[in-house]
Formats: structure tokens, sequence, C-alpha cells
């Protein structure tokens, strides 16, 4: 299917990420620094399936008791009540903004969750050398990079109802233990999506191809 | 694409890039106004076609500047509840974070709602205003790169999103009031998606000069990197 196409690594040309060049270095594998810009150039980016991997593995211990420990915890004259980021939009369910329920659902729960997986996928279809689907895949890993960062909409909701309200002794908001480990689930995941090297997708057709030969 | 090998010189087109999400050499054809260019296999954008990119952005982040002060200034929204009132502003929200003892959590959301906005529009002023007589120094490129990395982690919109889902929950409770922050906050919103629009990266790295010294990309500095021995 992709008989012929020709890429700077057949090529021995390396793309400097931060700056777009194209340049041929003496050594492939030691290419050294852009000539342009001077970032640190690599064929692909560095060990990125084991750095990947590692992100993915501490982000998904963390995404435990950012779901089970309080994110918040109410205080009122007469009592304290903890939420978790569920109980928060079961919450919003309650009192009528089944909208608004819904986005801090997706953008909490579900968007870290998909994450992890949809990342160990890509991973381990890199690692198998799978070369079908490279499409989906490559469009599967744009929507991880693009959706990421909104899981932490809960965070900022989190603080601004924090900052909010204080109204010692009638009520006060503090935040929970879960806060902190739900933050470190979105910091950790969206680093993991920049460690990745989409290429890695479109090597392993190439490299089946090259043995054909 | 055609690839030319003659007397052992390899020879490559003009604008040949590769694609950063696959790897794949094109070249990138003459674009008409607003045109774009996606890579023939993956469909990535390889390049967009903006005119007058860079006074565009210029004014677009001079705007973005004054409407992050104000934004930042003004109260975010306040709070009547039993005859008491209460405010806050962008950063008062980190402030109480820590207060609370969620230090790490404070850190984290003031960088992602007020110092990489913040760092964004000054680095973004900084290098429009250098590259308008080019050669720029080669600095210049350095601020580029960095503006390029923490991008994703300057996050007005869905700090937008999180003061609406904060204000509906809160008026459950007492009654609230949108403060001139938030509407600050809305207009930051659109113009840093103007920005991101409007802006070429590509344009700007053509009038920085190389880290290597020399003057920036011609079309015959870009064939002198390019057309080189093949080797043994």
């Amino acid at each position: 299917m992709s008989t012929g196409i020709l890429t700077g690594r057949k090529l021995g040309l390396v793309l400097c990420e931060a700056c777009g060049l194209l340049s041929r270095p003496a050594d492939i594998n030691e290419p050294g620094h852009c000539p342009r810009c001077d970032n640190e150039l690599s064929l692909r980016r560095k060990n990125a399936i084991q750095r990947t991997w590692a992100l993915i593995l501490a982000a998904a211990i963390c995404y435990i008791p950012a779901n089970i420990f309080p994110v918040l915890n109410t205080i009122t004259v007469t009592s304290a009540v903890d939420d978790t980021i569920l109980d928060g939009v079961v919450l919003l369910y309650t009192t009528g903004s089944w909208p608004l329920a819904l986005i801090v659902l997706v953008a909490s729960v579900v968007i870290p969750l998909a994450k992890l997986i949809a990342l160990s996928y890509l991973l381990l279809s890199v690692q198998h050398g799978s070369i079908v689907g490279s499409h989906e895949r490559v469009k599967l890993y744009r929507l991880v990079e693009i959706v990421g960062r909104w899981s932490m909409l809960d965070v900022f909701v989190d603080t601004f109802t924090v900052a909010l309200i204080q109204l010692q002794p009638l009520m006060s908001v503090k935040p929970g233990p879960g806060v902190i480990f739900f933050a470190a689930v979105v910091v950790l995941t969206m680093i993991a999506a920049q460690t990745f090297d989409p290429r890695l997708i479109w090597d392993a057709g190439e490299d089946k191809e090259g043995s054909d030969d | 694409m055609k690839v030319d090998l003659e007397d052992g010189v390899l020879r490559l087109p003009q604008n040949l890039v590769a694609c950063s999400e696959c790897d794949m050499l094109q070249s990138i054809p003459v674009l008409p106004p607003g045109g774009a260019a996606r890579c023939a296999r993956c469909g990535h954008t390889l390049a967009v076609d903006k005119p007058d990119s860079l006074e565009r952005t210029l004014s677009l982040t001079v705007a973005a500047a004054i409407v992050f002060l104000v934004a930042n200034l003004s109260p975010l929204m306040g709070l009547s509840a039993v005859g008491r009132h209460a405010s806050t502003t962008i950063l008062g929200g980190a402030q109480e974070m820590w207060l609370q003892g969620n230090e790490i959590t404070a850190v984290l959301v003031a960088f992602c709602t007020v110092i990489a906005p913040a760092i964004h529009i000054g680095f973004m002023l900084t290098v429009l205003l250098a590259v308008r007589r080019p050669p720029a120094p080669s600095w210049v490129g350095m601020l580029l790169r960095w503006l390029e990395w923490q991008y994703p982690w300057a996050m007005i919109e869905v700090m937008m999103l999180g003061i609406l889902v904060a204000l509906i929950k809160i008026a459950e409770l007492a009654s609230v009031i949108a403060g001139i922050g938030m509407y600050g906050v809305g207009i930051l919103m659109i113009l840093f998606a103007a920005m991101k629009v409007s802006f070429d990266p590509r344009e700007v790295w053509t009038r920085i000069r190389w880290a290597n010294g020399e003057a920036p990309a011609t079309v015959a500095s870009a064939e002198s990197t390019l057309s080189m021995e093949t080797g043994p």
C-alpha cells in the first residue's frame, strides 16, 4: 500500500521538532544539534516507549486515589461533608444541571481513563510492530493530545469553589486529598502524550516493506 | 516527489519537509492565500498560509496583554450570603488553595491560569517585535521554542469552563455575581485562540539568525543544508 514512500529515516534526514528544519547529520544516530535553532536533534523522541509507559503507569496508580479520596470538604455549622469527584457530578445532576454534570463526568472520569487505555493500546501496537489501522491509530493519538488538557477542569472548579466559599463559621470549603492525585493524573498523562512519538506508528510498516524487498 | 541522484550528490527538491507525525518526505507547494498543505500519508497539517501573520498576531497579542492585566486585577466573581460578601481573583484561587495546605495544586493552578499565559504573551510580544527587522538574533529562536513547548499548559479556555461550572455549583448555595475578571477571561480565551490561528512560526523562523551563525534561511542556505554528499 505504501510502497515507495520516502521518509526522513530512510534518507538519513532528521527533522528538528522545534523549528521544523530538515537537516542531514553525519551520523543519523548521533545527529547533534539543529544548525538553525540549536535544539537537540533525534530521529525519534528518545526512549519514547519506555518513558511513556512509565508515565502511564504512574498516572494509573494516581487515578485510584484521585477517585476514592474526597476533593472537597464542605463544613457548615452542623455538618462536614466529604465529596469525591463523582459526588460532585451527582450533585450537579440532582440540582438540575445535567449538561454540566455530563461535562464534568467526561472531563474528570472518562477522559483520563480513556487516555490511559488509548496510550497503552498505541504503545502495545507499536511494540508488536502492528502495520494495520495506522490512520485510525494516528487519529486516536491526535485526539488524546487535544483532549487531555480539558481534564484540568475539575482542579479549576475545586480551586474556585474553595476560594469563594469561605464564610466561616457558617460555611466553608476545604480541598481534600483527592485533588493532588487528580492533578497528578492530568499532568502525567499530558506529558505521556507529548513523550510518545506518533512516527513510531508508521515505522513498522516501512520496516516490513523493507524486509520484503 | 522526485529525488535525483547524480554524481553521488543527493539533490532534494526545495521546500522539502518531513511530516512531523509520520516522517514522510514531501515538498510543500506554493500555497494560495489561506491555503493549507496536509501530509499525503497521515493528513497532518504541514503548513498553512497565513496572510499578514506577524502584524495580525502582534495586534492580537497587545490586546491580549491589556485584557490579561484587567482579568487578573479585577474580581472574578463575588458571592453574597446572609449579609456577607466575598470575592476572589484568579490568583486568589491559587492563594486560597495554598493557605488550605494544598501547595502543589496551588502552584499548578497558578502556572496554568496565570504564569503560563503571562509567559506566552510576554514571549510572543518579544518574538514578534524582534523579528520586525530581520535578521533577528538567535536567542529569539530560543523563546520561540519555549513558546511552542509551553502552549498546552496555558489553559485559559479550560479555566473559563471551570469558572462557569464553579459559578453554577455555588449558585445553588448563595447568590453569585460574575465580576469583570470573568468577562476578561472570556475575551482572553477568544484572543488566545485568534493568536494561535494567525501566528505562523515558519515565517518567524525565516527571519531569525541561525544558531550556527548563518544568516536566516534563504533558498540558498536551505539548499546547502540539503544538498550534501551522500558519502560512502
